[in-house]
């Protein structure tokens, strides 16, 4: 028994060996030494350094607060794509059969295109001449100047990433019976009630997922920031990628941006399971 | 006494099928009221609008004398045990217990002292932490039952909340529901589709088929009048024989004629007549009123169980005496054990016992008999 598992895991460990463990060794590898290949903290250094005789500060100036404008903006996204995405998601999983499948086809289709034209798309609509602005013209409102600020970075990043909410989300609330519900109004729970002690608690699952799948993604990403954000401000993923392919590569210091990057985004997720438990066992319920 | 539920001509179709057709229902206080009826005809269609979940087509539901036809579930002072027990798979046994109170905001003191309570009345004394999804059916069920009481209805809806337990367990929790109703003065309306528990818990039955109401009585009224042939097939063994009312008291079948205590027919009205099997008295064949030929005996403890070929109509009778295969014996049947009555789209579903043997002892089983029927 334990041998044949162990067979038809091989193919899995040999993937994760050449494709997750190997690449994380050579970021390691490049992270920690210098142009000689000797062993150094240089790289990681350079993240806080910052020169203050030129003013510079750790918050302005250094690294990190190019990686804190990161985690800020995928921290918007995922707000943003988890309330648009729940009462979605719980509409598409109320829905009749057919509904759905119609629904979650509709919610995968852009999945379908190349990011980059999606994102082009979008920034067709947002320019100074676009769609947008043309229907905002039409009652009175003046041109917006939304391209090339944060604003179009979030609504590009959004845009790209909501399915990754939606689907996670209604794949847990599309097992939650009607019967429980109605369980619930029995007992004397009004709309409200079912919402806070039946209907979240059970989605919890999908809301970790989706928030790990849309905010990782999100802080990490490179093009849409400057394709939406022009080249006033560069997202973490962009300075990473500058570092390797740029025209003053370093790959010591890409190396050790995505290392830190990771760690905290892993900090970050492993606080938001934590205050879900922290809040589930009380009372068996989920305070809000 | 009080009605504490009314219902009045309620209509519900699903898809453009009719599902409740005309069912009208008085439910007193304090009552236990059984819907009893085949699967499909309607009884957890019933639960639901009683309980909010599905607004009638037509008609209206009485609480008292306030009409809540647009009264929503969670405003409705009943509560119900589940057909499929709907538990909160992310809550464990004693929160799924205490979650009507915790939504009615009771202090954690009480809770605590109410869900213990319940839980010693399901015997499920030492479950409060497991998840439910860990829990047998029959566990569930009762964690169900549990779950309901503990918001102390009024009035407590029960889809067959025994469904799923062992014959042991079974017994056990139809006395524990009884008394539990008793004491705590609830009114309960409970559906199931097992008839013996419907007469020995019930002290009214409603038996139901095809959206409608057959008959609603005492458990006793049921089975000794039944008032149509699907009543007195589904309630028990019956012979349901063609006859034909001469006049008051006075009955024909087999051409000859019997007396009996039924009356108000017209002359010579075409009716249907059940004998219970028990209630048949076997004589000497000369002394008979009919004549017949035993062509099968089964042993069940208690009784004999023969088949009697009388004219090639098969009767049922119950006797303690032993009757060999092939003898002969006499039928005599005193007049109040004969109910006569009126024909209905029932008439002539259910035959003799013809298809009966011990092999076959199923079909004598009248759910699967009706099952066939339809
Ligand atoms: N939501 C629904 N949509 C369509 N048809 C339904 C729906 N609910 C019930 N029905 C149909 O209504 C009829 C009565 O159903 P109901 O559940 O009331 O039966 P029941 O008497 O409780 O049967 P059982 O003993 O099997 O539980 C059935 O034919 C069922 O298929
Ligand atoms: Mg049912």
């Amino acid at each position: 028994m334990k041998k044949k598992s162990g067979m038809l895991a091989a193919p899995f460990g040999i993937w994760m060996a050449l494709f997750t463990i190997v690449p994380i060794g050579i970021v390691l590898w490049f992270a920690f030494t210098d142009a000689n290949g000797q062993f150094t903290f240089d790289n990681v250094r350079e993240i806080f350094a910052f020169d203050p005789s030129k003013g510079e500060t750790l918050w302005n100036d250094s690294f990190v607060s190019t990686i804190l404008y990161s985690l800020w903006l995928g921290f918007l996204t995922t707000v943003i794509s988890l309330v648009i995405a729940y009462p979605l998601a719980f509409s598409i999983s109320r829905a009749t059969e057919r509904v759905q499948l119609t629904m979650v086809m509709l919610v995968m289709l852009p999945m379908w295109m190349n990011f980059l034209l999606r994102t082009q798309a979008i920034k067709s609509l947002l320019s100074e001449s676009g769609l947008l602005n043309q229907f905002l013209g039409l009652f009175g409102v003046g041109s917006l100047e939304i391209l090339n600020t944060d604003v179009a970075i979030v609504i590009g990043l959004v845009y790209d990433f909501l399915p990754f909410m939606i689907l996670p989300l209604y794949s847990v609330m599309v097992k939650i019976g009607k019967s429980e519900i109605e369980a619930a109004q029995d007992l004397g729970a009004n709309v409200f009630s079912v919402f806070r002690r039946v209907v979240l608690p059970l989605s919890v699952p999908g809301i970790l997922n989706g928030i790990t799948m849309v905010f990782v993604p999100s802080v990490s990403t490179f093009v849409i920031s400057t394709l939406l954000g022009g080249s006033k401000r560069m997202m973490i993923g962009d300075v990473i990628e500058s570092m390797f392919v740029g025209e003053a590569p370093n790959r010591g210091v890409g190396s050790a941006l995505a290392l830190v990057l990771m760690v905290l985004i892993l900090i970050c997720m492993a606080v938001t399971r934590l205050a879900d438990k922290s809040e589930s066992t009380e009372e068996g319920g989920f305070a809000l | 006494m009080k009605d504490v539920i009314t219902l009045k001509d309620i209509a519900v179709s699903f898809d453009g099928e009719t599902i409740l057709d005309g069912l009208d229902l008085s439910i007193h206080d304090g009552e236990f009221v059984t819907l009893l009826g085949p699967s499909g005809c309607g009884k957890t269609t019933t639960l639901r609008i009683i309980g909010g979940f599905i607004t009638p087509d037509r008609g209206d539901v009485f609480f008292g004398d306030q009409r809540v036809n647009n009264v929503p579930p969670h405003k409705r002072q009943v509560n119900t045990i589940f057909q499929r027990y709907a538990l909160f798979p992310h809550l464990n046994v004693y929160e799924n217990v205490a979650f009507g109170m915790r939504v009615q905001k009771k202090k954690k003191a009480e809770i605590a002292e109410t869900v213990e309570k319940m839980l010693a009345l399901v015997n499920l004394k030492g479950f409060e932490k497991r998840a439910v999804s860990t829990l047998s059916g029959g566990q569930q069920q009762r964690v169900a039952i549990a779950r309901a009481l503990a918001n102390n209805p009024k009035v407590l809806l029960l889809d067959e909340p025994l469904a799923a337990l062992d014959l042991k367990l079974r017994k056990d929790m139809q006395v524990e529901l009884k008394n539990i109703q008793k004491s705590l003065g609830i009114t309960f309306v409970y559906v199931t589709h097992d008839q013996e528990e419907a007469l020995s818990m019930s002290d009214t039955v409603v038996v139901m088929d095809g959206g409608r109401i057959q008959q609603i009585g005492t458990p006793t009224d049921i089975y000794n009048e039944p008032q149509n042939a699907f009543v007195a097939d589904f309630i028990g063994e019956s012979n349901i024989l063609d006859g034909v009312m001469r006049e008051d008291y006075k009955v024909e079948f087999f051409g000859k004629e019997f007396r009996c205590v039924d009356f108000g027919f017209e002359k010579d009205e075409p009716v249907d007549v059940v004998v219970r099997p028990e209630d048949i008295d076997i004589v000497e064949p000369e002394k008979g009123d009919l004549i017949g030929r035993v062509t099968n005996i089964t042993f069940k403890g208690v009784h004999y169980e023969i088949i009697v070929d009388v004219k090639g109509f098969k009767w049922m009778i119950q006797t303690t005496d032993f009757h060999a295969v092939d003898s002969v014996i006499g039928i005599m049947i005193d007049p109040q054990e004969i109910q006569v009555m009126k024909k209905s789209e029932y008439s002539g579903l259910y035959g003799d016992y013809s298809s009966f043997s011990e092999e076959f002892d199923g079909l004598a089983d009248p759910e699967a008999e009706n099952g066939a029927a339809q």
